[in-house]
């Protein structure tokens, strides 16, 4: 199995990416056969018998039916579709049958983040962290639109429906990090909603575990903030320069008066920080849609705190 | 040139036919494709309330229960009877008693005013007790989840049949109105032939579409 | 008359040409449905003329497709870099929705049918005019009515849902104007039925004496086929944009999620008739190819029962096959097994057409007319939209690719590649028919060139970006697909202004080009062999009565031919 980019292809690096590229390349060849068949027979005829300057208008000699030739040009290529057929979906029951043993991350799409969390309490966002060459079972779903999650170098892709959880599996074989991107068109940043499959060894796998718990320890709040500010996607919507995007930008916000959706104001303290990123729709800065989703359970107290502290932080730079 | 045309073309053959056999042929092949296309725009919507229906069928069971089937029955017997007057109008035209056909036009446009006031009543009496299509629905008497699903249904069903019997009232007005000042008669009714087709239609709509919302409890 | 006729065994193509009665100052034929159908504006609107209907459409048509390649260039300049190069990810958005939705609903469909179909069917089938003319003005005028939902949409609040309009992202996710768009391609759906009733029961009952099923032009088979697929699987794109627009504006709940209903039954509607309408949209464009590869080989085709019984075959098979543009929203394993089966049988079809006509070019007297160029472009690049097909339908490489540059440039080869390239060759080969004149064929190859290098460089990228990852719909884009993007969009540029160029060359050879007589390329179809161009008001002064098919070439005596660009007719002297 190779692990680095080819010309079609990007690194192979699931256990069941190597019969989708055998089978990929098996259709290329059989379609660099006919397509030479094709346009090669073509421009023979084409070459051979073109109507030459003063040609005497040699009458169509040609032959207008071989039952034979269309009999054999529906046999031979239906054979070869079947054969495609038959492949394509051995392979796509390998994708669906999920080994028993799989380890399960309950994966969420939102507009336009993705959420992860693991079975020993552990959540990240726009970042998946999985050991090497353990199954995995992602269980998906989505808050809001459909979203589909498609990891290219292992070959997987599963929509995401708001409605029902949908299943997805991957074994990785090699570590290292992977592109992750949303493939089902979501709205305005569905090209931002991307992000990454880190593959560990199983030892390092269990490091991160250890320190995921321990996150932010021994930094300071607002500096941890920053980090959370860049991981948990906050930095999709929230700029820090004064550009607004889909959300007001966290300059020079802390401690001022902002106005509200139905006019009244009110001042963006700790609480209304607070509330913001638990309840986003409960108080809507005006001019701004309410497409912030909730972030109740994919922060922990003390992410918020530091969260509060960064913005605080920015805030003061503001002035 | 124009006039020896004139002569062997009868005023109601339009110039591109080259006799009035092929215009009548083509006017009901035409006819019989546009009721296809009706069928399948219909048919979208069976189709969406077979699936809901197999989802949730206590919704359809219960919600069903609030639609009064007397007046659905009413109404099926009124179309029926607008289809045989249909009907023996056209038959009247061919034996060329156009008063009887006018007075059998009359009957028809009548029967759909008919329904139409019917369907009138269990309208207004569904908006007064809100028992209305998603978001709208207020009606607290149903005890299942979500019982607007079957009300969307309800609503897109008969509003779609109710806009095709409106708009065959307007175009049997319009052949009332012709066939009086005696435009058709035995050697020409395509126009008459051919909505008739489209009032079958309507009627067999109908047909499916009351034991589908009335009766299913 | 004699000329009139089909019927000597021994005529020339040459001198099988219908003689006006007189000539205009300009050596035009007289009368002309251009001329002598009333010169006012609203003579035009009013017209029952399918001739002048046909150009009705092709003004608007090609208006829209001016606009929607507009859109294209716009998407493909903001891909030239990853991040914001000229416009950020809302507007990138809305370009990427009305360039779909252009294309698709107010260009594509409508081409080759309403335009081509509506000049050619029924003088290919010795009518004079389509079964219902008034029903036909009226499609061009609901056309009209929908274009204008789809430009209110436009200019007000341009929707940015795709053209595919999924739930819940259209029913509730945007804040854009989606119900104008919907129901502008809901209206436009009917003015499509309309065309494809019309052309049902014309050729089912206008056919000239003579004119037996098996003695169709092929066109006439695939525009028959078209019109079946319009007709059957329309109605149900209608009912389920109406029902997106109850749920935008009244909240019905079908396919909300939060009221009960389920999105992904719209994907099922919906692609019920959308899968159906590539088609619609293909469909046409291979009735073309057979008339220009037998009429620039000067050959019978090969296997007519074959291509007229495929076109058949591919529009009943399309109807059971929707399911495969859903292989990854969770269907039952058993229904992506069928789906994928079906979909590898439609492809049968497709290469029986592919393979008659490489055959027809077999021992053919072959002239490189504009016509042929495009048809040979048809060949080459149909074939590759073709054969990627396969690797959609099969279907775990299909995991991997769908929502990827691989389908854009899949779909892009198939309608682009196909359908455009045989609707150019179709507009260079009646351009003569309908106008009279002929265009400059050194401006007309340049843009060829143009097209079809712009083409390849444009899409054959995005196959690799595809098979290495690359979303579709997508603004930004990571640093590693940037050259493939870069190399993409230079491309397009080519293409487009080729695409300029053809339009300003045919433009300018129905104004000023030279006067070619009635059968200017030795075709043995109707329209060539008895109608002078441009034709009369009535088509043809009598009936024309058919003995021979089509592509009767083999029947007739050896004849002198012009190489490549065939020379101006000898017309004859203008009866004064």
């Amino acid at each position: 199995m190779d692990t680095t980019a080819t010309f079609w292809m990007p690194p192979s690096a699931s256990t069941t990416a190597g019969d989708v590229d055998s089978l990929f390349y098996f259709l290329l060849w059989v379609s660099v056969f006919f397509f030479a068949l094709i346009v090669g027979l073509s421009i023979l005829f084409i070459t051979k018998w073109r109507r030459r300057k003063g040609d005497t208008g040699r009458l169509d000699t040609g032959p207008t039916k071989n039952t034979l030739l269309e009999v054999a040009w529906i046999v031979i290529p239906t054979i070869i579709v079947v054969i495609i057929f038959v492949w394509g979906f051995r392979g796509y029951m390998n994708l669906s049958v999920i080994p028993a043993n799989a380890m399960e991350v309950k994966v969420t799409g939102q507009q336009w983040f993705w959420s992860f969390q693991y079975p020993e309490g552990a959540s990240t966002v726009n970042e998946l962290v999985v050991p090497v060459d353990t199954p995995v079972k992602l269980t998906l779903s989505s808050q809001d639109v459909i979203h589909a999650f498609y990891v290219p170098s292992f070959r997987i892709k599963r929509d995401v429906l708001p409605n029902r959880y949908q299943f997805a599996w991957f074994e990785a074989t090699h570590t290292g990090e992977y592109d992750l991107f949303c493939a089902e068109y979501c709205g305005s940043k569905h090209s931002q909603m991307t992000g990454t499959v880190r593959v560990l060894s199983g030892a390092d796998y269990k490091a991160w575990l250890e320190g995921a718990a321990l996150a932010g320890e021994g930094m300071a709040p607002a500096e941890y903030g920053g980090r959370l500010y860049e991981s948990k996607a906050c930095v999709t919507c929230h700029s820090l320069d004064g550009t607004p995007g889909n959300g007001p930008s966290f300059l020079g916000v802390f401690g001022h008066e902002v106005t509200l959706e139905d006019g009244s104001t009110v001042i963006a303290d700790e609480n209304y920080i607070r509330e913001s990123i638990l309840n986003p729709k409960a108080k809507l800065v005006a001019g701004y849609q309410a497409v912030m989703p909730t972030y109740q359970g994919l922060l922990s107290d003390g992410e918020i705190d530091a969260l509060v502290a960064f913005i605080k932080s920015v805030g003061g730079e503001g002035e | 040139m124009a006039d020896a045309e004139a002569a062997e073309h009868p005023k109601y053959l339009q110039h591109h036919f080259s006799d009035a056999a092929q215009q009548r042929e083509s006017s009901k092949l035409g006819m019989w494709i546009f009721l296809v296309t009706e069928v399948l725009f219909f048919g979208g919507l069976f189709t969406g309330y077979a699936i809901y229906h197999s989802w949730y069928p206590e919704i359809f069971h219960a919600a069903s229960r609030v639609l009064d089937w007397r007046l659905g029955m009413v109404n099926t017997f009124i179309l029926i009877t607008s289809s045989l007057t249909f009907a023996l109008a056209i038959r009247m035209l061919q034996v060329d008693r156009v008063k009887a056909a006018v007075w059998n036009l009359a009957a028809t446009f009548a029967l759909a005013g008919g329904f139409m006031v019917i369907k009138y009543i269990e309208y207004s009496h569904k908006f007064h007790v809100g028992q209305l299509p998603g978001k709208f629905y207020s009606y607290g008497g149903i005890d299942v989840a979500n019982p607007h699903v079957f009300f969307s249904f309800y609503f897109m069903m008969t509003g779609l049949h109710g806009l095709h019997v409106l708009v065959g009232m307007g175009v049997i007005l319009w052949l009332l109105i012709r066939t009086a000042r005696g435009r058709f008669g035995a050697s020409y009714h395509n126009p008459v032939e051919v909505a008739g087709l489209y009032w079958h239609l309507v009627d067999l709509v109908w047909i499916f579409l009351f034991p589908l919302l009335y009766l299913i409890a | 008359m004699s000329e009139q006729t089909r019927s000597a065994a021994a005529e020339l193509p040459r001198s099988a040409v219908a003689v006006p009665e007189r000539t205009d100052e300009n050596g035009l034929p007289r009368p002309n449905f251009l001329r002598d159908g009333g010169g006012t504006l609203w003579s035009w609107l009013t017209t029952l003329d399918h001739k002048r209907i046909g150009i009705l459409y092709m003004i608007m048509v090609m208006l829209f497709f001016f606009v929607g390649g507009l859109f294209a260039l716009l998407v493909r300049l903001e891909l030239f870099a990853p991040g914001e190069q000229f416009f950020g990810p809302d507007t990138y958005n809305r370009l990427f929705t009305l360039h779909g939705a252009v294309m698709i609903f107010l260009f594509i469909i409508p081409s080759i049918p309403a335009i081509l179909g509506n000049f050619v069917l029924p003088l290919q089938i010795g009518a004079k005019d389509v079964a219902f003319p008034r029903l036909n003005l009226a499609s061009w005028y609901i056309y009209m009515i929908g274009a204008i939902f789809a430009l209110y949409s436009l200019v007000t609040n341009a929707a940015d849902t795709g053209w595919t309009f999924y739930t819940p992202y259209s029913s509730s996710g945007s804040d854009t104007a989606v119900i104008s768009i919907t129901l502008g391609a809901f209206i436009l759906g009917f003015s499509s039925i309309f065309t494809g009733l019309n052309f049902i029961v014309t050729v089912h009952k206008m056919r000239a004496p003579g004119m037996t099923w098996f003695k169709l032009p092929l066109m006439v088979w695939a525009l028959y086929a078209t019109a079946i697929i319009q007709v059957l699987a329309t109605p149900v794109l209608g009912i389920t944009l109406l029902l997106l627009v109850l749920e935008r504006a009244f909240g019905v709940g079908i396919f909300d999620p939060a009221m009960g209903g389920d999105p992904v039954l719209f994907q099922h509607f919906f692609w019920f008739y959308s899968h159906p309408a590539v088609y619609i949209m293909i469909l046409p464009g291979m009735g073309i190819i057979s008339e220009l590869i037998t009429t620039f080989s000067h050959r019978n085709i090969f296997g007519y029962k074959f291509i007229a019984f495929s076109s058949l075959a591919i529009a009943l098979v399309s109807f059971l096959v929707w399911g495969h543009h859903m292989f990854t929203s969770g269907q039952s394993e058993f229904a992506v097994m069928l789906f994928s089966f079906l979909t590898f049988m439609v492809a049968i079809p497709s290469a029986i057409k592919v393979f008659n006509w490489t055959t027809t070019l077999y021992k053919g007297s072959i002239s490189f007319s504009v016509p042929m160029l495009y048809a040979l472009s048809f060949l080459f690049m149909f074939t590759i939209g073709g054969l990627t097909g396969l690797f959609l339908g099969a279907l775990s490489v299909d995991v991997h690719v769908h929502d990827t540059y691989f389908v854009v440039a899949h779909f892009h080869y198939v309608m682009v590649g196909g359908t455009v390239m045989a609707f150019i060759g179709g507009l260079h080969y009646w351009w003569p028919k309908m106008f009279g004149r002929m265009y400059n064929r050194t401006s007309a190859v340049a843009a060829w060139a143009l097209v079809f290098v712009g083409f390849n460089m444009t899409f054959f990228a995005q196959f690799i970006l595809g098979t290495q990852g690359m979303p579709r719909r997508y603004w930004t884009y990571p640093e590693q697909f940037q050259s493939l993007h870069g190399f993409s969009s230079s491309g397009s540029l080519v293409m487009g202004l080729g695409f300029l160029i053809m339009g300003v060359t045919l433009l300018a050879g129905a104004l000023r080009g030279r006067v070619v007589g009635s059968n200017p390329w030795g075709s043995l179809t109707l329209e060539w062999t008895h109608a002078t161009s441009p034709p009369e008001p009535h088509n043809y002064p009598n009936t024309p009565v058919v003995e021979n098919g089509p592509y009767d070439f083999d029947k007739l005596v050896p004849r002198v031919d012009a190489p490549g660009e065939p020379g101006p007719e000898p017309e004859p002297a203008p009866a004064k």
